[in-house]
């Protein structure tokens, strides 16, 4: 596959417009999780507005109250309004994942790009390191990092984004190898290009577009990655509202059947992810038609 | 003679997302008892989708819409499961193109032949189909001790015996060999088709060969089907088709081949290319690339027409 | 058996450098990163000279170079000192958890495969049915569920509102642990001793969790396995067994599905990881006394060499699992010789 970011989006778009009637089922899928993501981001950008109640205010009504009345999604042990906390946790994980999903493709980008353009021994040396990371337990390596940092909102976003450097790592120095044998490449080596302007010329901005659909999908695991560090005890410190750690305590109720506080947190941190996820699916079967023949 | 195959107006469609394939479309096509039929053709042309319907083993999406395909006066068409599970393989054998990839990679030949033996004829047991399966390959001229080994360990040319093998050890009276030789090499086409001889006689076959390639036929058939677009062209003996081809797609067929005892120039290509079968021209689906079209030939389907003995679908002769 | 065995012992010996990379990877996170581990573990507030004296203890401020060659030492006679919070061995107290995972995993595991690959030849069967659409939304779904949430919400559905599974550890109160001696696997124990009472109770302890961890991958399973056997109905050999008169059923779930599962079984070596990940966030779920949970309480309970030692435990678990899914590969698809 090569795309420019121009041609990619162009395709997009013109598949969009064009065969959305033909691919039915693949076009919900996208739209669908545009939909969910714009919902939530939206939830985060317009807290103050959405949210009835402080999340942190303890006295917005009846302790443990099931949902229903003035509680959408009823209430905690400390008599929070679950909805205000879940309309405010939505700014933490995103910010968490997306921040994540910025920094570890930086990072694997850079090194893809070095890699598999300069080869030799650092690339030998340097692809063995990101496969042994790869075949790693990513959540582990996450609660190793998680427990030697400390809490903090900087601190888990390094535990989560570590675990993708891999990801964007192998991705990429795959295409660099395959770009680097490409004609126009040849081609520019020929007329003297020097090895910076052709990797930043010919061979980034095609990489960079196939990244994309890898993105979405990322920060869609990272999403779960920070629910579930948050949700162990992990990662952050208790004066920040977050779905997992909502969830984890909502968990002590469960026995007693105070359904609420477990099933909405959980419910919104699968629904994001799953936001992403269809959008990264969405974007992948229109960025690479051979699945449509599926 | 009696005719073991009868296919009466038969038509194959594949509805896709741009619009419907008509990949058969109206075929008619009589096979006798005992004789070798070549069916001739482009790649594309139907002659594929031809042979599978007749043992229903179409892809999806492709369904027979229309017409018979009578074996022994019984219609293949209408037949339920059952009854198509007994006919495949016992009665009506098939070999494909690509003996590679026709043996699954992942079973040893032992298992693949019990297999087919012990679906077909419950009675049997292991030790005896076993034992049908070895007397199968000495018959064939491969070492039994072969049947121990898994696909890739072979040959092609023996893979391709292995399959005849598997198709006729039930005795079939009806062969479908969908090109069978084209991704052999050429002395291992030529001791195939020596082989396809032999077995001809010896189990008294009646064989549809299917094939793009006109030395096969020439060599092997009685009679030839030429398609085109989904209809047959021309059908008659294989003498009369090489000598007097009638139907204007034949000629240029024939005139394709390149010849190493005429000075020829260069070689003889046919212009345009294989008709849009979603959007079939108007008329004689040859009709764009006929040098011999007529008014006619633009607006209405030629008829099917009886010629020296021979049927051909063509104006000219009309 | 000769060339299986050669392939064995070269697979065997590249695992070596993999095992190495993994080991120095967990060094470098949890001595060379940025971050003060024993501060960290001692809470932040610890004077400086408490903080000296624990880090002179686990021989932390010596060269990195010593403190590495010690490290690997360690891993190579599996001893990882001694718990920083408990008087008790490291190793002992992996050991003694290291069954559970492992029973939990390789229940998890089973119904992964019984559910994804049954499901994924099934919905490729009835491609572009109900079924199948049912079956592909199901795996985009389940994929998107967090492990321990949809744990969870089992506890909350078996356990509480319909009240007939229990949602947590792994036996019940009446069950002694005198049952357990021989082999910490609870299954095994249970069926060495013919005491099937309570091999039904550990059975019924299993149901949620490995049900929990077992779903959530079983979607990627399902689209694999789908993906892959659309492709293998496609090929030349299914089509020759059709005409062979083969069944339906034999074709699609004897030829079709073996050729299918290779990918599968590839996949399942990466996706291995994936399980352990989902079983340290299931035993915190379900109070299931393994590996994870003690990861995680120790964590809380700032325990460094026993952290260490989890996490070292679990390198070398992975690396052991591709192996033998590379010895099984081999096994199972004779054109694998190398």
């Amino acid at each position: 596959m090569r795309f420019s970011p121009a041609a990619g989006i162009g395709l997009v778009l013109s598949r969009f417009m064009g065969l959305g009637r033909k691919y039915g089922v693949e076009w919900w899928i996208l739209l669908a999780g545009a939909l969910i993501v714009l919902a939530i981001l939206s939830m985060a950008l317009f807290s103050g507005v959405i949210a009835p109640f402080n999340p942190y205010n303890q006295n917005t009504g009846p302790q443990l109250a099931p949902p229903g009345g003035k509680h959408l999604m009823g209430t905690d042990n400390l008599q929070r309004d679950v909805w205000s906390r879940i309309v405010y946790g939505s700014q933490t994980i995103l910010r968490v994942a997306v921040l994540a999903a910025i920094i570890s493709s930086v990072f694997g980008i850079i090194l893809g790009l070095i890699s598999g353009f300069w080869g030799g021994i650092f690339d030998r040396v340097l692809s063995l390191i990101m496969d042994s990371i790869y075949s790693f337990p990513g959540l582990i390596l996450a609660i190793a990092f998680a427990a030697m940092l400390g809490p903090g909102v900087i601190n888990i976003t390094l535990a989560v984004a570590v675990i993708y450097i891999p990801t964007y790592f192998r991705l990429v120095r795959g295409q660099t190898l395959s770009i680097k044998e490409e004609l126009y490449v040849e081609a520019a080596r020929a007329i003297g290009a020097s090895g910076p302007t052709i990797l930043w010329k010919y061979i980034f901005p095609n990489v960079i577009a196939t990244t994309v659909v890898v993105y979405t999908l990322n920060i869609a695991d990272a999403i779960m990655i920070e629910a579930a560090l948050t949700y162990l005890g992990l990662g952050l410190p208790p004066d920040i509202v977050d779905w997992g750690m909502d969830l984890a305590m909502g968990k002590k109720f469960l026995p007693s059947g105070q359904w609420w506080l477990i099933t909405f947190p959980g419910a919104m941190v699968s629904i994001l992810a799953l936001g992403f996820t269809m959008l990264g699916e969405g974007l992948a079967e229109i960025l690479n038609p051979r699945l449509l023949e599926r | 003679m009696t005719t073991i195959l009868e296919i009466d107006d038969l038509a194959v469609h594949f509805p896709i997302s741009i619009g419907t394939v008509r990949a058969v479309e109206g075929v008619n096509l009589k096979l006798e008892q005992g004789e070798v039929m070549g069916l001739v053709g482009e790649t594309g042309c139907g002659k594929s989708t031809l042979g599978f319907s007749i043992l229903r083993i179409l892809r999806p999406p492709g369904n027979i819409v229309r017409g018979r395909i009578l074996y022994h006066g019984d219609d293949i068409v209408q037949m339920n499961e059952k009854e198509l599970l007994s006919l495949r393989g016992s009665r009506i054998a098939m070999i494909f193109q690509d003996p590679l990839t026709s043996l699954n990679p992942l079973f040893r030949i032992d298992e693949q032949f019990t297999e087919t033996l012990l679906t077909h004829k419950k009675e049997l047991d292991r030790k005896t189909a076993f034992n049908r399966a070895e007397r199968m390959l000495e018959s064939l001229g491969i070492s039994p001790e072969r049947l121990l080994e898994y696909p890739h360990q072979m040959s092609g040319g023996m893979r391709q015996r292995i399959m005849i093998g598997m198709g006729l050890i039930l005795n079939p009276d009806l062969l479908i060999a969908d090109e069978p030789t084209t991704s052999l090499d050429v002395i291992v086409e030529a001791q195939f088709l020596d082989l396809l001889n032999d077995l001809r006689k010896q189990y008294n076959l009646t064989i549809l060969l299917i094939t793009h390639n006109l030395g096969n036929v020439a060599q092997l058939a009685d009679r030839i089907a030429v398609m085109y677009g989904g209809t047959i062209a021309e059908i008659g003996p294989t003498e009369d088709i090489f000598e007097k081809p009638l139907h204007p797609y034949t000629k240029g067929l024939l005139s394709s081949i390149p010849n190493i005892k005429l000075d020829q120039p260069k070689l003889i290509t046919m212009p345009g290319s294989p008709p849009d079968l979603v959007n079939p021209p108007p008329g004689c689906v040859f009709h764009p690339r006929c040098p011999h079209a007529m008014e006619i030939c633009r607006s209405q389907k030629p008829d099917v027409l009886q010629k020296d003995g021979r049927l051909v679908t063509c104006w000219l002769y009309g | 058996m000769g060339n299986l065995s050669r392939y064995v012992i070269t697979r065997v010996l590249l695992t070596i450098p993999m095992v190495f990379i993994l080991l120095t990877t967990v060094f470098v996170v949890l001595r060379i990163m940025p971050g003060d581990p024993v501060g960290t573990m001692l809470g932040g507030h610890a004077p400086e000279s408490v903080i000296e004296k624990k880090k002179e203890e686990l021989g932390l401020n010596r060269p990195m170079a010593i403190q590495y060659v010690n490290y690997l030492w360690q891993v190579c006679r599996l001893d990882f000192g001694d718990s920083m919070v408990f008087k008790q061995r490291v190793t002992k107290a992996i050991t003694e958890k290291l069954p559970a995972t492992i029973e939990l995993t390789t229940f998890g595991m089973i119904i992964t495969i019984l559910l994804g690959v049954l499901l994924g030849a099934y919905a490729a069967d009835k491609r572009r049915s109900p079924q199948d659409n049912f079956i592909r939304l199901y795996g985009i779904v389940i994929f998107c569920i967090p492990v321990y949430w949809l744990g969870l919400m089992l506890q909350l559905i078996f356990g509480i509102w319909l009240d007939i599974l229990p949602i947590a550890g792994r036996t019940g109160p009446r069950v002694f642990a005198s049952t357990f001696e021989k082999t910490g696997f609870y299954v095994l124990d249970t069926i060495l001793v013919r005491d099937f009472s309570a091999l039904r109770d550990v059975l019924i302890h299993l149901i949620l969790p490995s049900f929990t961890l077992g779903m959530v991958l079983s979607g990627i399973f399902v689209r694999l396995t789908r993906a892959n056997m659309l492709d293998v109905l496609k090929a030349d050999y299914i089509l020759a067994a059709e005409a062979r008169g083969l069944k339906h059923r034999v074709i699609v779930y004897k030829h079709a599905l073996k050729n299918a599962f290779i990918p599968v079984l590839t996949m399942f070596g990466l996706q291995f990881a994936l399980l352990m990940a989902g079983a340290v966030l299931t035993e915190s779920t379900f109070s299931w006394p393994g590996m994870g949970r003690l990861l995680v309480e120790r964590i809380y309970l700032r325990d460094y060499p026993t952290i260490q030692g989890v996490i070292i435990m679990f390198a070398l678990i992975v690396a052991m699992v591709s192996l033998i899914v590379d010895i099984i590969y081999a096994i199972v698809d004779p054109r694998i010789r190398y």
